[in-house]
């Protein structure tokens, strides 16, 4: 492969990253000196600040994959659609929180948070060195902590103390972890981890890669680190709640995978990365069943999500569609959660049973809802079908037939929770009773994007053919 | 042509949801007229439809859909089709008529019901697998939105029922899809390669696997003993229409599955299991006649008559699997078919006049009833027409379907006279039905029921006339069947 020393052109690879902090910084201190009713500029900053990082992405697929700085950060397929993924998925949740952040006291604060937690997630899905990948987890995690905290309300203060105690655990154990196999190879480099690894002990090799994945498993929302999905998604605004179970995710799923495909067969880590996939979902599931509070739904839903999402990682590099399986499946998956994310935006009802009645109220809202959620059962022809169709002939091909009966059985009981939210919206409400508060317009901005998510959903399920062969091509280290 | 048969009713569908401005009285009568044109549509096809050469597809179209998975956007039709096509169109249509009395929501029920007929159109039209499975599960979520919002009594629990109880299956079918799709070399889903290529043949542990995946997915939806307790609560609480689509079309979805895929794509799998199909069918023959024999409610009487139909056609697809040659498998294949026109339209009609009772009396049970023989005439004649089709009467469509099952099973395995009973006990239970319904004392509703309007005589009227017309001139469907069905037993012997 052909390198480039050149500085200057080692910085122009990396320029979707730069372009994302540049953002966050311009965001933060135009908000400093902006009127308070003026601080949609900076969000205009932050959504500018995102579409040209996704603009770059998008004309980056089409050079040659390389790495850069030292072959510490990949520039190939994984890296282009992770920050496309992120960058897009982060500016619909800006959108669809334009209502409720605007009545806030920090919106230019809750912009540059968010685009300083989407920089870590696109560095941690780029990297091919586990320093970065530290520095990723970190630079994605801490943001998130105080854009939990920020609802300021009992249940946003616990679960920010939550989110925080399992991060700094976790980071923790994936410090641990890096130190492991730095010793063990002598380098923190994935090419040399490749190199060097094949003749260790497998045990150590293990122990070293369950303390990185325990950092990672946490940012993605899976078992055994899940703990804090539900309660922040409960706790925090509805805009950081669908942030936090979209945007981090992308970033540790694609760093997972890029991880495992270092890893020598003497571990045997796709049995591994299949029980953690299967413990997922189905915890997520029945967790998801007893819910009756539509955040909190999504958040164990999220949890469930990320046992799907850990099929094609759990055969990475051992079945064709691996990898495109995996970025189809995120796509469908971030733009369905946050179609879901954004009817709650645009209602502002969080109880299910709230949910009586929407169908006669706003009958389109209800189609966007009903379409989100069988996209999240995997009803075709929605995005996360072809997510599910795909992952799971990935993971059969790959040799784990099992998982994807497991995965089967989930995906049929998870139909029941989703349809707990479904079925009020489609039932008649009785008379609005004598001194009941008639329900409040809902708001234009969310109410569009659930929208737009919606018909994303259906044209990118119709349309997967064509974005399937973007997401082929190798991974570099 | 196929493509504008199957997505005209979507189309429609999709205007009538979208502008809420649309008066009920023009929403009903676009229904009717959209149904006409697609059913005009899909007669034009039958009289141009030239049988095409084995393993090839009249009206075919393919279109590059998703090429990484081996999956394209692939349409056509031959004589397993075809049928089934014009039976859906002819139960859609008079649907629409029967509804046009309609005060619930008009608008949404037509689009709803245009859209329910896409998904069922496109799935008797795919030749991919995924595009099968898309259209299988749009109809679950159609029917489940039907049954939930105009059902009546329990309605959102059956609803919810026969949702995770098809979707289930549908699962199941999805892994048997892919398990389909990893064995063939080069992966593809398309249905006209698969049932070339028979992938799995050769591996009978796989294939068993493959295989029983399908065949859960498709018994669930057919359904089959021991899965078809999903079944009588859906019909019961749906509104007629409803129970008319889901026993008239939906069902034929599984056994049309049978034919479709798992035979000529799992022809060795299918022989090695086919003891367990015939078995399955036996009882499903005798255990649905035997229940419905029970019943006082008349929707669940007929409701379980359909496990019974059905049975009928798992025992002849299973039959056809046993070794040994001859022209009776064929027969067997071409009764399976024909059975499943048949039963389409009697119990279509059947729950059509099962609904003008509950609409006049408000109830299903036949103990309320008696004497309409005198107080509903063209209601007790219809009925009666009816009821005589569904039991196996020559001249009806039913003699000719079952007639053809049993001589075409029992030549090939002499043990499915076993489910001969099923037969006599269908008889019995629906004379019963007759007695208790139509002639004696009034009952306490019997006042209630007034006689049949021109609406519903039209409505219900072309259906059984249609089982008539099959019954006494079965030849037109029979010569496009037969090809067909030779083509199956050739593909499943190889």
């Amino acid at each position: 492969m052909e390198m480039d020393n050149g500085a200057g052109m080692e910085f122009l690879a990396v320029a979707p990253e730069m372009i994302v902090l540049v953002g966050a910084i311009a965001a933060i201190l135009s908000g400093s000196f902006l009127r308070r009713d003026r601080q949609w500029i900076s969000r205009v900053i932050a959504i500018a600040a995102l579409l040209s990082s996704a603009a770059l992405a998008g004309l980056a697929f089409a050079q040659p994959v390389r790495t850069v700085f030292e072959g510490s950060f990949a520039v190939d397929v994984g890296t282009n659609a992770a920050r496309l993924i992120i960058c897009l998925a982060t500016v619909l949740v800006i959108v669809l929180g334009v209502e409720e952040l605007t009545a806030g006291p920090q919106e230019s604060e809750t912009y540059a948070l968010m685009l300083l937690s989407a920089l870590g997630a696109m560095v941690m899905s780029g990297t091919s060195d586990l320093l970065i990948l530290a520095v990723g987890f970190l630079l994605a995690s801490i943001p998130l902590y105080a854009l939990i905290g920020m609802n300021r309300s009992a249940t946003g203060a616990e679960a920010a103390m939550k989110t925080y105690l399992l991060g700094a655990f976790s980071g923790i154990a994936l410090l641990l972890g890096v130190t492991l196999l730095y010793a063990l190879a002598g380098g923190t480099a994935y090419a040399t981890l490749q190199a060097e690894l094949a003749d260790m002990p497998a045990g150590v090799i293990a122990l070293g890669l369950v303390g990185v994945l325990t950092g990672l498993v946490f940012k993605a929302g899976a078992v055994p680190a899940h703990f804090w999905v539900p309660d922040a998604a409960q706790g925090s605004t509805v805009s950081a709640a669908a942030f936090l179970t979209t945007v981090p995710k992308i970033g540790a799923l694609v760093a997972i995978y890029r991880l495992l495909l270092v890893i020598p067969p003497s571990v045997n880590w796709p049995l591994l990365i299949g029980l953690l996939a299967a413990a997922s979902m189905t915890l997520g599931n029945f967790a998801a069943f007893t819910q009756s509070d539509a955040r909190r739904l999504l958040g164990w839903s999220t949890v469930s999500q990320a046992g799907y999402l850990l099929l094609p990682v759990a055969v990475a590099g051992l079945a064709d569609l691996a990898l495109p399986s995996l970025l189809l499946y995120l796509a469908g998956y971030a733009v369905t959660n946050l179609g879901a994310f954004a009817v709650i935006a645009a209602t502002g009802r969080t109880p299910l049973e709230k949910y009586r009645g929407l169908a006669r109220e706003n009958p389109w809202l209800s189609v966007a809802l009903v379409v989100s959620l069988l996209s999240l059962v995997g009803t075709p022809p929605t995005a996360v079908f072809f997510g599910k169709l795909t992952t799971f002939t990935a993971a059969w091909d790959g040799g784990l037939a099992w998982l994807v009966a497991i995965a089967a059985i989930n995906t049929v009981a998870s139909l029941f929770y989703y349809l707990r939210w479904i079925v009020p919206a489609f039932q008649r409400t009785s008379a609005p009773a004598a001194g009941q508060a008639i329900s409040p317009q809902p708001r234009r901005w969310a109410t569009q994007s659930a929208y737009a998510a919606a018909v994303v959903v259906i044209v990118m399920g119709t349309l997967s053919g064509l974005l399937l062969p973007l997401f082929e091509g190798p991974l570099i280290r | 042509m196929l493509s504008l048969v199957v997505f005209l009713p979507l189309f429609a569908a999709v205007v009538l949801a979208a502008f809420p401005k649309i008066p009920d009285r023009t929403a009903r009568w676009a229904w009717v007229l959209i149904t006409a044109i697609d059913a005009a549509l899909v007669g034009v096809m039958w009289l141009g439809y030239r049988t095409p050469a084995a393993g090839q597809l009249g009206y075919e179209e393919q279109v590059k859909w998703i090429p990484n998975v081996g999956s394209s956007y692939h349409v056509g039709v031959d004589g397993l089709s075809l049928p089934l096509l014009a039976l859906t169109v002819v139960v859609f249509l008079a649907c629409a008529v029967y509804a046009l009395k309609e005060d619930q929501r008009p608008r949404i029920q037509a689009a709803l019901f245009l859209f329910l007929q896409t998904s069922c159109l496109g799935l008797f039209a795919a030749q991919d697998l995924i595009l099968f499975f898309l259209f299988f599960d749009l109809s679950i979520v159609g029917m489940y939105f039907v049954i939930a919002g105009w059902g009546h009594g329990n309605a959102a629990r059956s609803a919810l029922k026969f949702f995770l109880y098809t979707f289930l299956g549908s699962l199941a079918l999805l892994l048997g899809f892919i398990g389909l799709y990893l064995y063939a070399e080069p992966h593809t889903f398309d249905m006209v390669e698969l049932a070339a290529s028979a992938p799995l043949d050769g591996n009978p542990m796989a294939g068993g696997w493959v295989l029983g995946a399908i065949l859960l997915g498709l018994a669930i939806k057919t359904p089959t003993f021991p899965f078809h307790t999903w079944l009588p609560p859906a019909h019961t609480d749906a509104p007629a229409i409803g129970s008319a689509v889901l026993a008239g079309i939906l069902l034929k979805m599984g056994t049309y599955g049978f034919v479709r895929i798992a035979m000529p794509m799992l022809p060795e799998a299918w022989r090695a299991w086919s003891w367990l199909i015939i078995a399955i069918g036996i009882i499903s023959v005798l255990y649905g006649a035997l229940v419905a024999l029970a019943q006082t409610d008349l929707k669940r009487m007929i409701a379980y008559t359909s496990v019974n139909h059905m049975g009928y056609v798992v025992l002849a697809v299973g039959a056809v699997g046993v070794a040994g040659s001859g022209p009776a498998r064929e027969v067997a294949v071409t009764g399976a078919l024909t059975q499943m026109v048949s039963h389409g339209l009697i119990t279509a009609a059947l729950f059509l006049l099962a609904g003008v009772l509950h609409e006049r009396a408000g109830t299903y049970d036949m103990g309320s009833y008696g004497g309409l023989a005198g107080q509903a005439p063209k209601f007790a004649a219809l009925f009666a027409v009816g009821a005589f089709a569904s039991l196996g009467l020559p001249g009806f469509s039913g003699f000719i379907a079952e007639f053809q099952i049993f001589a075409g099973s029992i030549g090939t395995v002499p043990l499915t006279a076993l489910a001969l009973p099923g037969i006599l006990i269908t008889a019995a239970l629906f004379l019963l039905a007759l007695q208790r319904l139509l002639t004696g004392s009034a009952g306490k509703k019997t006042h209630a029921v007034t006689d049949l309007t021109t609406r519903e005589l039209f409505s219900v009227g072309p259906l059984l006339l249609l089982a008539l017309l099959i019954g006494v001139f079965p030849r037109p469907l029979l010569d496009l069947i037969e090809p067909a069905a030779s083509t199956v037993v050739v593909l499943l012997g190889r």
